[in-house]
């Protein structure tokens, strides 16, 4: 390049000066305006004041039911902390603290090494103070160095029991937690989802910690607000819409028969979302909020129910009767039979095959029956003979096609996965023998090696309500739809068949005739699963549907007691007091609590729709 | 013997505002090393800095001796070294103190040094190389893309390791050194424009009445545009505007706080509002004349983060309180206008743009690191030339110092 002419550098040396003196000028004047027009601000109130940094925390997000009903929101609350000082000095002020606070000596052990490992950190005494020990604290504030008085969001459960599994609880995130990778934003002291959907949207509920800046005196007692800086807010967590009608699991905690253990899941057929999944005995999560009292913990820990326990998602129990309808969708979806055919040899109360006689539970035999017939009588000699031309192998890679032997991936933290061979080498693997033709036999009643959790056997009959196919059954609403999970290959013929089978088991002559319901179709199966613990007092199964008369079904119940002996005594009606329900609501029928046709008999009121076929 | 100064300095009042700002320093480190719970690291700081002054001031005298040929002649295989041992940084650079998560130093034959500050005068001689052997200055959009190029490879290759801060000094070396070589300054503005629109894109009627301006700009600039360039400029100004912010809301805040803490480890989002505000409290509370050299209350209880290196500027106004801090600024000032002074009387291009280099990244480093004790800027980890504790930095400015005197020299 030539030489740049002189006048040219003269002007573009002015212009970078100017630019120069312009950026030091910005300087000069922030530093002026810290140092002298706001230097009061910053100066603190003495050379030994010093500030300290507080956490607000975020009220968690609301949760919604279906009707807009409140599930669980905060209510303030009282924390009482003292700010970081000397080991002493800690000690001393929650020993005089004690006059005013009910303190046990555990849990000022326990806040002590709490102090010995965070020492340079507010120590929370307690986030749930009562406002009399506040209002008493707040008199001799001037006793107490360093004692820092705040309100805090604390969450509140509106469910109560009826909602303990599904709501899980909130607890102080653990150090364990805190070494994890889902935890390494957190820090201590903030309040996290132990279980339960608290836990599955902790990331959505949680929002984001606010900070405050304090100014203490050299001996740590706050001096005031710091002007210097302005504090940040907390951002609140975000809402949570559920597909769960609280009404709906405060009256099927209402009905569940007394002291009795078992579970219920009911499913919107519509849209595949969780309407219910309550689990007996329960817990009320407002218990732990705040901490629960080792009392209180070791009552429910210890009790041999097991409150804690979610049948639900967790318990795993034997199909029983209930499987009759896979292996027929099943033999359906190959097209090993047809629906209106007999199977070739009719049941005289059991059969031979093999070297041994596979008995029918009804041992004076139901005759030569077609599908619809075998699924109301659940004759299982008709089963047997439709396993054997489903053959071992396809009932294997079917089942697990649909599930069976996997999770169903609800949104709850922990689900137990289903029991069932995925293949033939599980007979090897579980058992040491080699698995022969036989073992379908008892497959298709849904015995041997078969455990499903109550959830996955709702799923499965969700997919024969909605034709063919049922997505992962979920507890919160989300903008998309729900993806598929599985699906089958069944003609809207071949599903009227099977719905017509479940039908006719609330029908006269069915085994759950008295359940059935005055203003809509109830239809399922009824099944009695082996008890491992007492063989003298059987599991009762219910799994089914219901839906206005004519009409395609709108919900999906499976009920399971423990113990129950009788699937038609105890869980049908259990199964369709809670459809009964939530479809009374759902059309603008007045609820009643007269509802089975059991139960309309024993109160003396007429039932028309008994004679009804 | 002020005969002699003048004889050793060539340039009096460039060497002497450097040589006040370096003992300045080294008296600063000091007193950041007066605590009331004394810390090894930075109690015996200041006499390192002091060692280091010494050879840098060897460095300046054996650099000031060098013929500006040569700097013309060394400054391609310079550049070459400099992007190769910038890239070696990245393979087998090591960590250090509070910045121990990333890649900046490289040790060769026990010598430990930054090549980032070596890169930083490779750049500045390239790039006065390149735009000094051109035929004529650049005019438009176009012309800048090669120089950009030329900056841009050792500015991502800092950025990666990563250290923002010396990023930006990149940036502000490429400007200067293109307003000298006489681009025209709307195109110098149409350039900056994106980084622009994505700060104020957190405004939307800020960021619209922007839009606006510029779309003027560029109407009325047309003559001097070619089409492409105008939709280039106003297609990078909309992706910053309209695509970064809502991303960037779009992510939850430990999110953020991951990808601050990804373009700068030495820095903890929750750490460095911490820091910022015991620097604001330290500046502020430093009142009009100070608490007194060494009395630093907020210093002396260790409140002040990295008091000794990047936020050596608290303890000046903590303890010199404004008096202090307008008079240190006030000798950046007059160095920068010195150098500015020494560019405007040299006839030879390259010349001009190698002290134009040095003034756009020594304008970068002051504001950045002064801005951020007070939050005028974020805080991101870069020293203050001459004053800040540090080797190779220290050195490396009076190279740039040793250059820019022998160049005034040779005219």
């Amino acid at each position: 390049m030539k030489k740049f002419p002189p006048l040219q550098r003269r002007r573009r040396g002015q212009v970078a000066l100017l630019l120069t003196a312009l950026m030091m000028g910005i300087l000069v004047a922030a530093f002026f305006r810290a140092q002298v027009l706001r230097s009061s601000t910053w100066s603190l109130q003495s050379d030994s004041n010093r500030l300290r940094l507080l956490t607000l925390p975020a009220p968690r997000g609301t949760i919604f039911d279906r009707n807009g009903l409140i599930v669980a929101d905060n209510v303030p609350a009282y924390s009482i902390s003292l700010l970081p000082a000397p080991r002493d000095s800690i000690a001393a002020s929650l020993q005089r603290m004690r006059e005013y606070l009910p303190i046990s000596d555990a849990r000022v052990e326990q806040l002590m090494a709490t102090f010995g490992r965070y020492s340079r950190q507010p120590l929370l005494v307690t986030s749930d103070a009562a406002f009399e020990h506040v209002a008493a604290l707040e008199e001799r504030r001037a006793d107490f160095p360093g004692l820092f008085m705040e309100m805090r969001p604390k969450r509140r459960y509106y469910g109560g029991e009826a909602m303990g599994h599904v709501m899980g609880h909130v607890g102080e995130v653990s150090a364990r937690e805190l070494e994890t990778e889902r935890f390494r934003d957190y820090s201590r002291g903030m309040v996290v989802g132990k279980d339960g959907l608290e836990r599955s949207y902790e990331e959505d509920l949680q929002g984001s910690q606010g900070i405050r800046f304090v100014e203490v005196d050299a001996v740590g007692r706050i001096v005031g607000a710091f002007e210097g800086e302005s504090s940040e807010d907390p951002e609140p967590g975000a809402d949570l819409q559920l597909h769960l009608d609280m009404e709906l699991m405060e009256w099927i905690h209402a009905i569940f028969p007394q002291g009795m253990r078992g579970a219920l899941v009911a499913l919107d057929v519509e849209e595949g979302g969780v309407l219910a999944l309550y689990s007996n005995p329960s817990f009320d999560p407002n218990d732990f909020v705040g901490g629960i009292d080792t009392e209180a913990w070791q009552r429910l820990n210890e009790d041999p129910d097991r409150p804690l326990f979610n049948r639900a998602v967790l318990g795993l129990y034997p199909p029983a009767s209930t499987w009759k309808l896979a292996t027929a969708a099943i033999a359906l979806d190959l097209g090993v039979v047809d629906a209106e055919g007999h199977m070739p040899i009719a049941c005289t109360g059991g059969l031979n095959w093999g070297n041994r006689y596979w008995r029918c539970w009804n041992p004076r035999g139901h005759g030569s029956l077609n599908l619809v017939e075998a699924l109301r009588d659940s004759c299982n000699v008709y089963f047997y003979q439709l396993g054997l031309r489903v053959g071992l192998e396809r009932m294997l890679n079917e089942a697990t096609r649909l599930g069976f032997s996997n999770e169903c991936g609800v949104d709850l933290p922990r689900e137990s996965r289903g029991i069932f061979p995925a293949g033939l080498d599980f007979w090897e693997r579980e058992f040491g023998y080699r698995a022969n033709e036989s073992e379908v036999l008892s497959l298709s009643i849904g015995q041997g090696p078969n455990s499903q959790t109550p959830l996955k056997m709702a799923q499965f009959y969700l997919g024969l309500a909605r034709g063919g196919s049922a997505p992962a059954p979920q507890l919160a609403r989300t903008e998309s739809a729900l993806p598929e999970a599985w699906t089958m290959d069944l003609t809207s013929e071949n599903v009227e068949w099977l719905l017509e089978g479940l039908r006719m088991v609330v029908r006269p002559g069915g085994t759950a005739f008295m359940s059935s319901l005055e203003h809509f179709d109830l239809m399922g199966k009824t099944g009695t699963a082996q008890n491992s613990d007492d063989p003298e007092t059987p599991h009762a199964w219910f799994a089914g549907m219901a839906g206005p008369w004519g009409g395609d079904p709108e919900i999906v119940v499976v009920a399971i007691v423990e113990a129950g002996e009788s699937g038609s005594a105890v869980a049908a009606p259990l199964a369709a007091k809670a459809a009964d329900f939530y479809l009374r609501r759902k059309h603008g029928i007045p609820v009643d609590t007269i509802q089975t046709l059991r139960e309309h008999y024993q109160a003396g009121r007429p039932a028309p729709w008994a004679g009804r076929q | 013997m002020t005969g002699l100064f003048r004889r050793w300095a060539l340039d009096v009042p460039l060497v002497a505002l450097a040589l006040l700002l370096s003992l300045f320093g080294v008296a600063m480190i000091f007193s950041a090393g007066v605590l009331n719970v004394p810390s090894p690291v930075v109690q015996g700081a200041w006499i390192r800095q002091l060692v280091w002054l010494a050879m840098a001031l060897g460095v300046f005298t054996a650099f000031s001796r060098i013929p500006v040929r040569w700097y013309e002649w060394a400054a391609v295989p310079g550049y070459l070294v400099a992007v190769v041992l910038l890239a070696g940084t990245l393979v087998m650079g090591q960590g250090s103190g509070s910045s121990a998560g990333v890649q900046r130093w490289i040790e060769i034959g026990g010598f430990r040094f930054q090549p980032s500050e070596v890169g930083k005068i490779a750049t500045i001689l390239a790039l006065a190389r390149y735009l000094a052997f051109r035929e004529r200055s650049p005019t438009g959009l176009r012309d800048v893309v090669a120089p950009s190029a030329l900056v841009g490879l050792p500015l991502v290759l800092v950025l990666l390791q990563p250290d923002l801060g010396t990023a930006f000094a990149f940036v502000g070396i490429l400007f200067a050194g293109l307003f000298w070589a006489g681009t025209p300054i709307p195109v110098l503005l149409f350039m900056a424009s994106p980084g622009l629109g994505l700060v104020l894109s957190f405004d939307t009627r800020v960021w619209s009445a922007y839009m606006v301006f510029l779309a003027l700009g560029l109407f009325l600039y047309r003559f001097r545009l070619y089409l492409v360039e105008s939709i280039a400029v106003a297609l990078a100004n909309v992706v910053a505007g309209t695509v970064a912010m809502p991303v960037w809301s779009s992510l939850a805040q430990y999110q953020r706080n991951r990808l601050l803490v990804f373009l700068d480890p030495a820095l903890d989002p929750r750490g460095a509002g911490w820091n910022l505000i015991q620097s604001k409290v330290a500046i502020g509370s430093g009142g009009l004349t100070g608490k007194g050299y060494t009395e630093g209350s907020q210093k002396r209880l260790d409140f002040l983060p990295e008091q000794h290196t990047d936020f050596i500027f608290s303890v000046i106004g903590e303890e010199l309180g404004f008096l202090g801090t307008s008079l240190a600024l006030l000798a950046f000032l007059l160095l920068l206008a010195r150098l500015i002074r020494l560019a405007e009387q040299l006839s030879d291009p390259f010349a001009g743009l190698v002290l134009f280099g040095m003034l756009g990244s020594w304008l970068v480093h002051i504001f950045v690191n002064v801005g951020m004790t007070i939050g005028l800027v974020p805080v991101t980890g870069i020293p203050l030339p001459f004053v800040s504790y540090g080797g190779t930095f220290l050195l490396m400015c009076w190279l740039s110092i040793g250059m820019a005197v022998r160049m005034a020299r040779e005219e």
